[in-house]
Order: structure tokens, then sequence, then C-alpha cells
């Protein structure tokens, strides 16, 4: 397959309601079908929404055999490739904010969430485990990479999953805007736009972020999803604050043209890199 | 740093997030209608017209609230904004409610006296939310919270509030975009508890140089010495860190006495909108 339909669905959950947020993730997915998608991305804890404080251990889902949200989701990823987001409860209840990725009706691979911003607004270390890797995996569209919000606020993650062979990475967030200036674009919007649009540029990949909308508490989602190409120029953007289902075809065959002009995958040197990081962590532990 | 630049907002995108805001927070609830005191000051003016933009005027009710002591001026321009916006509006003489109680304490000071006004103004807010089936709307702005420059359970009270987190100077620049007159934006900013009042007279210092000032302290995260360091008087910089230290109970719940394993005020801690 060279020409890739995504979608990247910018809805705006029910706080703490999974049942309702899954028929609203079946009614994207209905339209997305109608659009002749392959694939069907959405938000971070796009099941749960975002603030939940004491209330993650009643929306968390354990990934079992016959979990019921999880069959209906399997069951609708034979028609097309879904990522969507959830709290996970583990065998030992541990929570985390992850990501699942579902395709032909198997589960392919689920992101947890690594970096778990606890400062300013943010308490999610209070509430949540973090994951412990990066990863990417395979699909029928090539090999993919998810991260979720704060994760890709760190540059050794996307850089993990590129070397890991992730020719596209899915960004999957929940950000609450602030930040007003005479510019249309919110200080955070613009500085998230400004990060995938210079992931996309360095590691030559499409970079899709998929971002909620509405309010919760107070705090308000912005939008504004993107699709960057690995020329890093912008495919396709979201609309700011509203409800919609962001579409464009990528054509997969830009891999090879632009890695043509910017070989920075074949020149990259992860081993050097990785003697460095061997020697600072050495210089670390004499330093303690 | 130019810091009045800083301040300086696009009008569009806050509004697009006020509005959305004001009509997500309601419809949440199920409510569709909303209530609000219009003081003829700038702050209830402009959240006049964002409630009015995300509900329609005619599901809004505003209350016209004098004491005998009032400007004319005041209700003439909050009349001024009822006609713009098209809001429902009634007008209520707070005077036979407020005079005896106060005729019982002839001693009562400025203050006292401003904070009885601010609490019946709040009770027939709240009265009226019953009445009409909507949510009370705030006016506070950041600059009044950051202070404490307003009546706790009085002017403060309200369900939901649109504009706590923009200053003073910046709900001027909104006004003027959303189409609130000139006369209520250009006056100066007052209470109108008695005659020539005005909250800068009684602060002590201008709304534009106490903004640049919080903004730093606040926003930026200044410390007292890099304030001083960025050209601000070290006595305003100490009056206005006393003032924001001095009224943080004013914008917090009550605290609790914890004693149990689980208290509503500490570890019981779920989102206000909760399966909304």
């Amino acid at each position: 397959m060279t020409e890739l339909r995504v979608g990247l669905a910018q809805l705006s959950p029910v706080l703490g309601d999974v049942d309702k947020n899954l028929r609203l993730h079946q009614e994207m997915i209905e339209q997305a079908q109608v659009q002749q998608l392959h694939l069907l991305c959405f938000p971070e804890l796009s099941l749960t929404g975002y603030v939940l404080r004491d209330l993650v251990p009643d929306v968390s889902i354990r990934v079992v055999d016959g979990q019921p949200i999880l069959v209906e989701l399997l069951e609708a990823s034979k028609n097309l490739d879904l990522a969507f987001g959830f709290v996970e409860e583990d065998a030992r209840h541990r929570y985390y904010i992850s990501s699942a990725y579902c395709s032909e009706g198997r589960l392919l691979h689920i992101h947890r969430k690594v970096y778990l911003p606890t400062y300013g607004m943010f308490e999610e270390g209070r509430y949540f485990a973090g994951g412990d890797r990066f990863r990417a995996f395979d699909t029928p569209f090539g090999r993919l990479g998810m991260l979720i919000c704060e994760d890709f606020w760190h540059m050794s993650a996307p850089y993990a999953l590129w070397l890991d062979g992730a020719d596209l990475l899915l960004l999957m967030s929940a950000s609450p805007g602030r930040g007003l200036s005479p510019e249309v674009a919110l200080g955070s919007s613009r500085s998230v736009e400004i990060i995938n649009q210079t992931y996309a540029t360095f590691l030559t990949t499409f970079v899709l972020h998929s971002n909620r909308v509405g309010f919760e508490d107070g705090l308000n989602f912005w939008g504004g999803s993107t699709i960057f190409g690995p020329d890093g120029k912008l495919i396709a953007q979201a609309p700011y604050f509203e409800q919609t289902l962001l579409t464009a075809t990528l054509d997969l065959h830009a891999l090879r043209r632009v890695r043509q002009q910017l070989p920075l995958l074949r020149d990259e040197r992860p081993g050097l890199l990785s003697r460095e990081l061997d020697r600072l962590s050495m210089l670390d532990e004499e330093c303690s | 740093m130019d810091i009045a630049a800083q301040l300086v907002l696009n009008a569009d995108v806050t509004g697009q997030v006020l509005v959305g805001f004001l009509k997500r927070e309601l419809g949440r609830f199920g409510f569709t209608k909303a209530v609000l005191n219009l003081s003829g000051g700038l702050d209830s003016a402009l959240s006049c017209f964002l409630i009015a933009e995300a509900l329609g005027g005619e599901n809004v009710l505003t209350l016209l609230l004098p004491y005998r002591t009032s400007a004319q001026e005041s209700t003439d321009h909050a009349l001024e904004v009822v006609k713009l916006t098209g809001v429902n509006h009634k007008v209520i003489d707070i005077t036979p409610m407020v005079d005896p109680y106060l005729n019982q304490n002839p001693d009562m000071d400025g203050v006292r006296r401003g904070n009885v006004m601010a609490r019946m103004r709040m009770i027939l807010l709240y009265d009226h939310s019953v009445l009409w089936n909507g949510l009370a709307i705030g006016t506070s702005n950041k600059t009044e919270l950051l202070l404490g420059y307003g009546t706790i359970f009085g002017d403060m009270a309200c369900a939901i509030n649109p504009l706590g987190d923009l200053y003073k100077t910046q709900v001027r620049q909104m006004a003027r975009a959303v189409g609130v007159p000139e006369s209520i934006v250009q006056k100066a900013p007052s209470a109108d508890l008695w005659a020539g009042q005005t909250d800068e007279g009684e602060l002590g210092f201008t709304y534009v140089e106490v903004d640049k000032l919080l903004y730093l302290l606040v926003d930026e995260r200044y410390s007292r010495d890099d304030a001083i360091r960025a050209g601000f008087d070290a006595r305003f910089v100490d009056t206005v860190l006393r003032r924001i230290r001095n009224s943080q109970f004013k914008r917090m719940l009550p605290v609790i006495a914890k004693v149990s394993r689980r208290d509503v005020g500490h570890d019981f801690l779920y989102p206000r909108d909760w399966g909304t």
C-alpha cells in the first residue's frame, strides 16, 4: 500500500463515562468508514476524559480477553485500524495512561505513557504509574510508534521510536490550552506545533498529532490536530476548539524521496550516542 | 521585557475559549439559562456580553441592584449593556433590605457597609438563580482575585466565572473587542459604595501598574527581588505580595480539619465536571 487514508478524531470525551465515550468512538468510526479511511486515531484518554483524579479506578480497563469495551473496538478494527486512549489497570492494580493500536480484529500494541507531568496544573504522577518503554510495532501500513502528550516533550522518545523503525508517529494528547498573546494560536498550541514540525523534519517521518477538544474543570483543550509529512511540511490541520474528523491521504513513497534528499536516518550514529550515554551515566555515578 | 506587551491578547481566540467555556459548563449540568448582577462597571459588562453570546440574551437575566448612594450613572450604564446584549433585566433597590441592618449598627465603617451590600446582592443573585433556573455567572477578574479586592461570599460568589484568569487591563481589551461602550471602558473602576470611591484610589496604585507586576510575580514566577530588579519599587512589590498572601483564604474553600482517612477537603478528589 502506498496511499494511506488517515483520520484524526478530534472529539470531546465525556468525563468519566466510558460507555458514552464508546458510543462517541463508534460514531467517529462510522464516519471514518464512510470516508474509507484505513486508520483512525483518537486522542489521549479518549475513552475516559482527562481530569479524572479519584475516578481513575472507576474508569479503568483490564486488557483481558472478552473485556466488553475492547471487544467492541477490536470488532470495529476489522474494518479499519484504530488507535485510542484509555486507563489501563494491570494485574497488580497499577493504573496507566495507555493507548492501544488495533488492526484486523487484533490488539497489536499498547503504549503506556512514560512521562507523567506532575507540576503546575498537572497531577498525573499522583494517580498513575508510568510506562517503561518506547517500542515501535508493525502494522499493515508499515512500522509505527505511539506517544502520549508529555512523552513527546522529551525528544528522546520519538528518537527512540525512530531508531526502532517507526516511519509514522502517532502522537495522542489532551493538551490544555493556555498562554494568551496577540496571535491566533494559544502559546501551548504554538509550542506543540513547532515541536511536531521539528520532529517531522529531523526524523524525516510522518507525524500525526491527535488532540482533543472540549472543557473540563475550567481547562480548555485546543484541538488543532495536525499531520506533518517527512519533509516537515504541514499536510493537514484541524480547526482549534472544534469537534471534527480530520482526514488526509498520506503518500508513503514520500519517505523514500525525502530520505534521498536528506539521509539523516542513514547517517545517524546510535552506537556513538549509546557510548556517550554510557559515559554520562558513569559520570553520574561517580558524582553521586 | 516589554511587560505591557505580554498582556496584549487576541480577543477572537480569548472570546472563543470563554464563550465555549460558558456554553459547555452550563450545558453539561443541564442549564440553558444564567443570571448575573450588572453593576454598570466594566467586569460585569464583559461577563454579560460573553454570557449573552453563549446562551442568547433571552436566556440571561441580569439584576441591577442599586443602593441609595449608588451613582445614577451606574444604573444608566447597566441599562445600556442590557439594551446592547438583549438580556432580560430587573431593577431592585436594595436600600430597604440593607438599611434596617445598617441602622442597627450606626458605627459601621465603609468596609462593613460595603460587605453588607455586596452580600445582599449575592442573596438576590442566588435567589434569582433558583427562580430563573439559571446559574450565577461571576464577574471577578484575576487582578481582584489575586489582590483579594472583593467580598468573600459577596461579589466573589458565583457558580462559574469567565473572567477569573484575565487581568483588569485584559478585561478592558476584551470589553472593547466585544463592543462594551467606551463610556464604560474608560470610566474609573469603582465598587460604587460611596460617592467618589474608586478602586485605584482605595488600592493606592493603578491597574496598569499592578497588572504588570502581577504578571511577573504570578505568570512569570518572578521572585520579590527579580521584580525589584525589573524596575518595580520595593514598597510597591511588598504591598502587593502582602495583599496576595493575606487574601489566600478568599481563593479557597474553607479549610477542613482532617480526622478521618478520607475527607472532603484533602483526599476526596473528584473533578467538578464528573460524569459530564
